[in-house]
């Protein structure tokens, strides 16, 4: 007797997507979460829905960021009708912005690369000289050398994204079990078990979303998944009047006006403290980038810990011991959450797995051995 | 890591927060030989409790009178305080800290990094926000507000003005209002009927351990009854009406609706800690039923669960001037003692009086808890359209609208609600908040936790923060970052 | 809706929106303009709802106005200086310079 067609464990960005489209298809899903003092890597999320300088080396992964930044549009405006909440979701294009020569040869070599390896496929781009920046991005500094614009990004509120996935999920009949940390999978004939420190659950499918918590769960059905986290710290201002139509890689203005300020790259273990020197070089670099921004007061500033895999890559697998039982986790929660919600719930749900996933699976990371 | 390594110069203790805690604790740190920094925002010493006490000097005569007593005992403090060669520095906020004993320190030259070898918060306390409807309207401020103007300026109010709320402050306000001329149209006092059988037990011990401030209390209160004021009390369901301004205050008595008009409002329903700083270094919390607050957990001298961090004053938990500045004597006696510059006799000796004074007066403290003990409106507003969050305008009935979606706490409710993400970081909203999620989930305060807590802990702007001291040098030019993940994109 | 028990012994005159106001030497913005007469000293970035001082102690952020050209300052915690502009902060900060926009 099992308690739902589906338990997905995680409750952030990557589990809530998986969720809503299984819940979408019909699926009887319950969605297991831990409690407010989570490492909630969805709350720390600088907001893009970016294709551009992703996948060089993996093709793969290029087109699946970019048919998840196709599909976003749909995907939000699914949300707006289930909930009524408008996760802000707008693309303008996108820019990296590049702050000194070696900066700029390293952008135009990946960018061209990418293009390379993408064959047939069409990968747009253009690099922008100082009198396009100035057009596009009013205010920019005196220090940007160059920047590359792409059609393919844009932004979205990771933050309202979440509520509207919880929102949707329950909307269309899902279960949601915050405050439940799941301790123990336990795969048996037809069904999986799944403990927490209050409950058990059974059913014959269930997908570990469960951002850092993912590689400890995963391993108890036989799947290595190795995730490292990697501090990332942000800077938040105040809100101030509408200038930045543009997203970039360093500074994105939200809807409500407010600056987010990026971005660092830190491997601090397992610590989600700020630290001063970090803020400080986010706010240089910044100020850099945009001058103007000098009289802005910073709000906030917070730090969340990447879910990083060896290569940045994705870990989308199917337990082989197991059948039933699916890994799905990456760091970028948001860009993909449109495919989690379309391809990955029906891959769980047992259609044909994309010819993509099967490059995202964890045996990929076993390939040193044979070479 | 934050900074360099420690050098010979190192700081002993940095204290933050110029009130009694902070002050005392100077004084008792250089007495023992310690090396101190005392920081704060304000311009001159005294904190709030005596703010402008030294300009209090130079104030027409009969101002000392109005004031009272306590606040003129702050003067000789301060006088101690500026004698004692504690390294002083007036117009410097702090901004960030770290729990190994780093404070990012904002002053009129910049942004600056500096280390010490303990750090004491004694950064006070400020009144329990209020969430009522219509409070965000002009017109509207606290009675310590109010108390702040006339002790900085010498301002009164000029016109029709209503006092509403419970509290010892809320008394001594209005006496003092009245005693300087100013009139006050009608005193509402909110402390729920039940609060005098409930305190009643505690009344023995409470004039057994202050019958002098009790007096005191009954005094302002005679004083007031006595008075031209309308006086009302079990006053409950306060609104506040206008359309661009404060118009008028409505309120049930006895059963029944009345309206007041005017034009300043002055609430109050008891002070609570500031524990912004001392959340954010990490120290360890908890929520006191007793005071309806959070409060850092302490031992007896004020350390924390940090090693390096002590808290003293109001901003442990609620105990007015005179336990403050008792306080932070313990807190520098501690420093000193941890610090290997004060051997353990000496620290019990000089501790004697100052605990003896603290444990004596803790029956006063329960007596007043008890009786001032704020209604549950106060805490979680139970009107739909109240705001909750006034900086980004969310109110009581959205929260309960996440509160039912199960939303676990006042971080994901503020992720899915923006409540919190203002200019004031929580300060406002962060208890009202975790309230109407604890009531709507049928949790304890305890269970359902509080905003996490980030720097800046005051406002920097960020070309501040781009010119930060003290932290090593910013990367050199070119990449910022060491290495980016493969795929380009930070996020 | 305030007025002073006594008359500044050094006073200091400060602009608000091309008025005068004139303030005792120990003031701060907020009490200033209280003193003034001023009911409004910001709209809401969110709502643009009229809002004043409230808590007088920083914590609060009510009481922003824009000094000498700089936007939000905390009129509770910054001391009057005489010449000095001050103006309602009316929604969010907007920044300067940099062109278009």
């Amino acid at each position: 007797m099992s308690d739902a067609d589906v338990i997905v464990i995680g409750g952030g960005l990557v589990g809530a997507s998986i969720a809503w489209g299984l819940a979408g298809e019909g699926a009887r899903t319950l969605l297991l979460d831990e409690g407010d003092g989570a490492l909630r890597a969805s709350r720390g999320n600088f907001g893009l829905v970016w294709v551009q300088g992703k996948g060089l080396g993996c093709p793969e992964y290029a087109r699946w960021s970019l048919r998840s930044a196709d599909l976003w549009g749909d995907f939000a405006a699914e949300l707006h009708e289930a909930t009524g909440i408008d996760v802000g979701h707008e693309r303008p294009g996108g820019v990296m912005l590049n702050l000194s020569g070696a900066e700029e040869r390293e952008n135009i070599k990946t960018l061209a690369q990418i293009r390379l390896e993408a064959g047939n496929q069409p990968y747009d781009y253009e690099m922008l000289d100082r009198r396009q920046m100035a057009e596009l991005l009013p205010g920019i500094g005196p220090d940007v050398v160059s920047a590359s614009y792409s059609p393919y990004d844009g932004h979205a509120n990771p933050l309202y994204l979440l509520r509207a996935l919880h929102a949707g999920f329950a909307a269309k009949g899902g279960r949601y079990r915050p405050g439940e940390k799941v301790e123990a999978i336990e795969a048996g004939t037809g069904a999986t078990t799944v403990r927490t420190g209050t409950a058990s659950y059974a059913a014959p499918r269930v997908v570990i979303s469960a951002g850092l918590g993912t590689t400890a769960l995963a391993a108890m059905v036989g799947v290595d998944a190795p995730i490292v986290p990697l501090h990332g710290q942000i800077l938040v201002t105040e809100r101030t009047a509408p200038r930045l139509a543009l997203p970039t890689n360093l500074v994105r203005q939200t809807r409500e006006g407010v600056m987010m300020l990026g971005y660092t790259v830190d491997d601090f273990g397992f610590d989600t403290r700020t630290r001063a020197d970090r803020s400080r070089n986010v706010a240089l670099g910044a100020l850099r980038a945009f001058p103007c921004l000098r009289d802005l007061r910073v709000v906030r500033s917070w730090a969340a810990l990447r879910i990083m895999t060896a290569d940045g890559f994705p870990i989308y697998e199917q337990s082989e011991d197991h059948p039933g039982i699916f890994i799905a986790t990456c760091h970028s929660g948001v860009t993909l959450a449109a495919v989690h919600a379309r391809d990955v719930s029906r891959w769980v749900l047992g259609h044909d797995m994309p010819a993509t996933f099967r490059r995202f699976s964890t045996r990929r990371f076993d390939v040193q051995e044979t070479v | 890591m934050n900074a360099s390594a420690p050098s010979a110069d190192m700081i002993d203790l940095a204290i933050v927060g110029a009130g009694p805690a902070g002050l005392q604790a100077a004084v008792t740190a250089c007495e023992l030989g310690l090396s101190a920094v005392l920081l704060d925002e304000g311009a001159a010493p005294g904190g709030q409790i005596y703010r402008a006490i030294e300009t209090a000097q130079v104030r027409p005569p009969g101002w000392r009178e109005l004031l009272g007593e306590d606040y003129a005992k702050g003067g000789e403090l301060v006088r101690r305080f500026r004698a004692s060669g504690a390294d002083y520095r007036p117009d410097h906020a702090v901004f960030d800290i770290s729990p190994d004993g780093g404070l990012g320190v904002l002053g009129p030259d910049g942004a600056r990094w500096i280390e010490a070898r303990r750090i004491l918060i004694a950064t006070g306390a400020m009144e329990r926000p209020v969430p009522l409807p219509g409070w965000t309207l002009p017109g509207v401020m606290g009675a310590g507000a109010a108390q702040t103007l006339l002790k900085s300026s010498g301002l009164v109010p000029g016109g029709r003005t209503v006092i509403v709320g419970s509290g010892p402050l809320l008394f001594l306000v209005a006496r003092q209002l009245l005693a300087a001329g100013a009139g006050l149209a009608a005193i509402l006092d909110t402390t729920p009927r039940a609060n005098y059988r409930r305190a009643a037990p505690f009344l023995p011990g409470a004039l057994l351990a202050g019958s002098s401030e009790l007096r005191k209390g009954i005094a302002w209160f005679m004083a007031i009854r006595r008075g031209p004021s309308l006086y009302r009390s079990g006053v409950s369901g306060v609104g506040i009406e206008g359309s661009e301004a404060v118009e008028a205050v409505t309120f049930t008595v006895a059963g029944r609706r009345d309206r007041l008009a005017c034009d300043l409002v002055l609430v109050h329903e008891g002070v609570v800690p500031n524990v912004q700083l001392s959340m954010a270094a990490g120290a360890e919390h908890d929520f006191s039923e007793q005071q309806v607050c959070w409060r850092p957990r302490l031992d007896t001298f004020g350390r924390t669960s940090l090693e390096r961090l002590l808290v003293a004053g109001d901003s442990a938990g609620i105990g007015g001037a005179e336990r403050a500045a008792d306080a932070g004597h313990l807190a520098a006696l501690a420093a000193a003692a941890d610090l290997g510059l004060l051997p353990a006799a000496d620290l019990k000796a000089r501790a004697r009086s100052a605990l003896a004074r603290i444990s004596r007066k803790l029956a006063l403290r329960r007596f007043l808890d008890a009786l001032y003990r704020p209604r549950d409106e106060v805490l979680a507003p139970p009107d739909d359209e109240t705001l909750v969050c006034r900086c980004e305008e969310v109110t009581a009935g959205e929260l309960r609208r996440v509160a039912a979606m199960g939303c676990p706490g006042p971080n994901q409710a503020k992720a899915f609600t923006r409540c919190g993400m203002g200019p004031c970081q929580g300060r406002m909203c962060g208890l009202a908040a975790a309230a109407v999620l604890a009531r709507a989930s049928g949790r304890s305060m305890a269970e359902v936790g509080h905003l996490r807590v980030r720097p800046p802990i005051k406002p920097i702007t960020v070309g501040e923060l781009a010119g930060l001291e003290g932290v090593g040098a910013p990367p050199a030019m070119g990449p910022l970052l060491p290495t980016a993940p493969k795929d380009g994109a930070g996020a | 809706m305030f007025r002073r028990l006594f008359e500044p012994q050094n006073p200091v005159a400060f602009d608000f929106e091309g008025e005068t106001v004139t303030a005792g030497e120990d003031d701060t913005v907020a009490a200033a303009l209280l003193a003034h007469g001023i009911r409004h000293t910001r709209t809401s970035a969110v709502s643009g709802s009229p809002r004043a001082a409230h808590c007088l102690i920083g914590a609060c952020f009510e009481c922003l106005v824009e000094i000498d050209g700089r936007p939000n300052r905390q009129a509770c915690l910054t001391l009057v200086r005489p010449g000095m502009r001050v103006r309602r902060q009316a929604g969010p900060a907007a920044m300067k310079n940099g062109g278009g926009a």
